[in-house]
């Protein structure tokens, strides 16, 4: 975040007035300036340099000038009675601010793709202006009392209407981002929505959205699978999205899985990559590749079954000793755990002991799931649109992740998951109040276990191979940072961290080398700003903040809404 | 033993106590917290137990408990004797209370009740995931038994608070109430009047009179003497890990040796401090 320079009040009060047609001028060059053309060089970052033809770019900066105009009509025009609910003048800094960004990092790809400063066309400056005028505009904006978002009600109908648009917003914001092939405007989209995201935050409307959305959970859960369903037909039979997409969700699967271990038991587990290699290696020796070294073929769903105890019964081994110490401890029990697993696999090629998993070669030329006639490896057509072979695991894994979020939500709101509660809060307190806490924790990480080797088996059929080198402790970190940094002990942060950790780096090639850099320096600062993660639990929220009185008071009745 | 519990002994009807304790000792390395401390609670009776800081009462709660093995001795609940395991003890029947108040800060009031009720339901795994009938019906008579006690302690209206929200007297009812939730038949309540005002102590009163009166035994801590004297069946008085007295309120309030172990002999007055 930029730091807002503090405006003297003088200056505030003597030009304030001035703010609101100053912001709608900045807001209409912004507009004007995008329908222009921005550069002469045709062939960078999309075509920029038609008028009144906007080109993706330009298409972003009317957005970002839109939402500008809609926020000053709030306050001033005939959206005012919106303005009574949301915080516009501390969302139209946080939109400013990000115009501003964004246009300034549009004139930098300019110049450097084009070659030097020449190739920006008045568009562009006019733009620019916009979004100096605009930000100075949002400085001189008074903040303004509000009504509390938690009372703010819109009719059922049109409340659910407004999950159904978010849902469809998100599925063609994904679909345009993952075909967007250049880094720039990738990356432009990113600030995008980035801001546009901050600027709901600023105005209120996300956590408007929040009680929407705890009110009508039936629908948004209903919403976000009809859009995770949808998005294959999007991709127009191209199957190199979905290789992302299916693989997003094999990550996602494992996370939630190690979610309900370290969001909801609260113990930290640094070898979970384990359990879904132990699913991959069951689902691998157990297929009919020719290098499979099990005789037993049963059909898939008992293999599934078989990894997933086999898995289980991995958590239990190594759960039973070790849950007993706490924090540190077991953390590094079960880091220790995961290299045994992986060095075991490596090792177990017939030279040392029974060849199991051909050691470092892994099980190769797995071949593609089968159920009855239909094969996951050929294209099917529906609805005149081809489906490839990732959609269709990657229709397969949705079905898995929705058993997942079952498993994961039903746990938590339960009497288990009371129970885990009072584990993280008081340990000596729970087992004094009667609560099993030893076989509680056991549970945890034995339904993490499992629901990873449900994971891994199908994920030993969409690689097509299962090595050791898959299952490094640096991919156990991976999952453990997407819950961190999605937000731990909830189902939409550790899907946002998925998608994070998993899409960014397919994306932006450019930035693999230095990928372990910046996601290292990501969660540092996620540690000092937002602990809690992007899309945090409330109650984990709170143990994270235990001196702050306020937040305490504030987010009661979030807590009590989910209670009863 | 002196004479009056003798006397307290012969008083009592010739069934087994609801609590014996026998000559438990607590020792950690060289120091005897507890010493040989005998103890018996009856159905239905308010035992209250005092001494100066440092007397050993909370380590003998914590020994009854089962958050500490006794190094001797036997704990024994209507006959039964308990294993050193709190989890075991609160199945058993006897639930505690904090000095320091250890409720789950995060928790509303009822979700913190309804933690109690844990050890009195089963349903595993399987049936929260399915929701099947036996999660259905211990979820709503866990709800509606939670409520119940936070209406029985006077926290009615507070069920949707968070416990770190709550004022303090507040939180020493819930933390109550949380122990009533696992239906003992023994509570044991550690200092439940500390830091309270003369309003709240005497509502405290009222409450442990209640929970007496709908059958329990109650066991208290306490340093303030009016409150004990007025509440108890009979007083056990520890110092130094040691039984000094036990008997009747008005028995242990006029012995001398009570008096000099509070407020010391003159020569002897390491303890003074800790008159209430």
């Amino acid at each position: 975040m930029i730091k807002i320079p503090n405006i003297p009040e003088s200056v505030v009060v003597k030009h304030g007035p001035k703010a609101w047609p100053l912001g709608l001028v900045g807001a209409g060059l912004l507009i004007i300036g995008s329908l222009l053309s921005w550069s002469y060089d045709p062939q960078v970052l999309g075509d920029l340099s038609i008028r009144f033809n906007p080109g993706g770019l330009q298409i972003m900066a009317i957005a970002l000038g839109l939402v500008a105009v809609i926020l000053l009509l709030t306050d001033k025009g005939p959206l005012t009675s919106l303005g009574q609910w949301a915080d516009t003048a501390l969302a139209l800094r946080a939109l400013a601010t990000w115009a501003l960004l964004f246009m300034t990092m549009v004139l930098v790809a300019i110049t450097l793709e084009a070659g030097g400063l020449v190739n920006i066309e008045p568009g562009g400056w006019i733009s620019f202006l916009g979004a100096v005028l605009l930000f100075a505009a949002s400085r001189l904006v008074l903040p303004k009392e509000t009504r509390d978002l938690a009372q703010a009600r819109l009719p059922g109908w049109a409340e659910i209407l407004v999950i159904v648009a978010l849902m469809a917003a998100i599925l063609f914001g994904t679909a345009h981002a993952l075909g967007l092939t250049d880094a720039w405007e990738f990356v432009l989209f990113l600030m995008l929505v980035t801001g546009l995201v901050i600027t709901g935050v600023r105005a209120g409307f996300l956590s408007w959205l929040g009680h929407v959305t705890t009110r009508h959970k039936h629908v948004l859960m209903l919403a976000a699978f009809t859009v995770a369903f949808l998005f294959p037909f999007t991709q127009n039979g191209s199957d190199a999205n979905m290789s992302i997409a299916s693989q997003v969700l094999i990550f996602a699967a494992a996370a939630m899985g190690l979610n309900i271990v370290v969001g909801l038991a609260g113990l930290l587990d640094l070898g979970y990559i384990a359990f879904l290699g132990a699913g991959a290696y069951v689902g691998a020796t157990m297929s009919t590749s020719a290098f499979a070294t099990i005789g037993w073929k049963p059909p898939f769903f008992v293999v599934m079954l078989v990894g997933a105890c086999v898995s289980g019964t991995l958590g239990l081994i190594i759960g039973a000793p070790t849950l007993r110490v706490s924090g540190d401890y077991l953390a590094i029990v079960t880091l220790g755990f995961g290299e045994i697993f992986r060095l075991t696999m490596f090792n177990l090629d017939g030279n040392n002991g029974p060849n199991l998993t051909h050691g470092p070669n892994g099980v190769p030329a797995i071949p593609d799931l089968t159920f009855g006639s239909f094969n996951f490896g050929d294209t099917h057509t529906l609805l005149g649109i081809p489906l490839a072979r990732f959609s269709n695991y990657y229709f397969l894994l949705l079905v898995l992740i929705a058993f997942i979020i079952l498993v994961f939500a039903r746990l938590n709101n339960s009497r288990i998951g009371r129970g885990w509660v009072a584990i993280r809060e008081d340990e000596k307190a729970a087992e004094a109040m009667g609560v099993n806490v030893f076989g509680l924790k056991i549970l945890a990480f034995v339904v993490g276990a499992f629901l990873a080797g449900l994971a891994g088996t199908i994920k030993a059929h969409q690689d097509v191979s299962v090595t050791p080198d898959q299952y490094i402790f640096l991919e156990s970190a991976f999952l453990l940072a997407a819950i961190v940094l999605g937000g731990m002990g909830t189902v939409a942060g550790v899907l946002i961290g998925a998608v994070i950790l998993k899409l960014l780096p397919e994306k932006l090639r450019f930035f693999a080398d230095y990928r372990l850099l910046l996601f290292g320096l990501l969660l540092v600062l996620m540690m000092r700003f937002r602990p809690e993660g992007l899309v945090a639990s409330r109650r984990r929220q709170l143990e994270f903040h235990e001196e702050d009185e306020e937040l305490a008071v504030r987010v009661e009745g979030d807590i009590a809404e989910v209670v009863t | 033993m002196t004479v009056t519990a003798a006397a307290v002994a012969a008083k009592a009807p010739a069934r087994v106590p609801l609590l014996q304790a026998e000559g438990v000792v607590m020792r950690f390395g060289g120091l005897t917290a507890v010493n040989n401390v005998t103890m018996s609670v009856n159905e239905g009776e308010i035992v209250g137990l005092i001494g100066p800081n440092g007397a050993g009462k909370t380590t003998f709660f914590n020994c009854l408990t089962g958050m500490y093995k006794p190094t001797e001795g036997h704990v024994r609940l209507s006959g039964v004797e308990l294993p050193p395991k709190p989890r075991a003890v609160v199945k058993a029947g006897m639930a505690r209370t904090f000095q320091n108040i250890r409720l789950f800060a995060n928790m509303t009031a009822l979700e913190n009740v309804m933690v109690g009720r844990y050890c009195r339901t089963s349903s595993g795994a399987f049936t929260s995931i399915v929701h099947g009938p036996k999660f259905k019906r211990e979820e709503a008579e866990t709800r509606e038994r939670a409520q119940e006690l936070l209406d029985f302690v006077g926290l009615g209206t507070s069920t949707d608070h968070l416990a770190r929200n709550m004022p303090y007297g507040n939180q020493r009812r819930l933390e109550i109430a949380r122990a009533l939730a696992t239906d003992p038949k023994l509570v044991l309540l550690d200092e439940p009047t500390a830091g309270m005002n003369p309003l709240e102590t005497r509502q405290a009163s009222e409450l442990i009179f209640k929970i007496r009166d709908s059958g329990l035994a109650v066991v208290v801590i306490e340093h303030d003497m009016r409150f004990i004297f007025n509440l108890c069946d009979r007083v056990l008085c520890l110092v130094r890990g040691a039984t000094l007295v036990e008997g009747t309120p008005d028995e242990v309030q006029s012995d001398p040796r009570v008096i000099e172990a509070y407020i010391g002999t003159g020569t002897d007055d390491d303890d003074a401090k800790d008159t209430p």
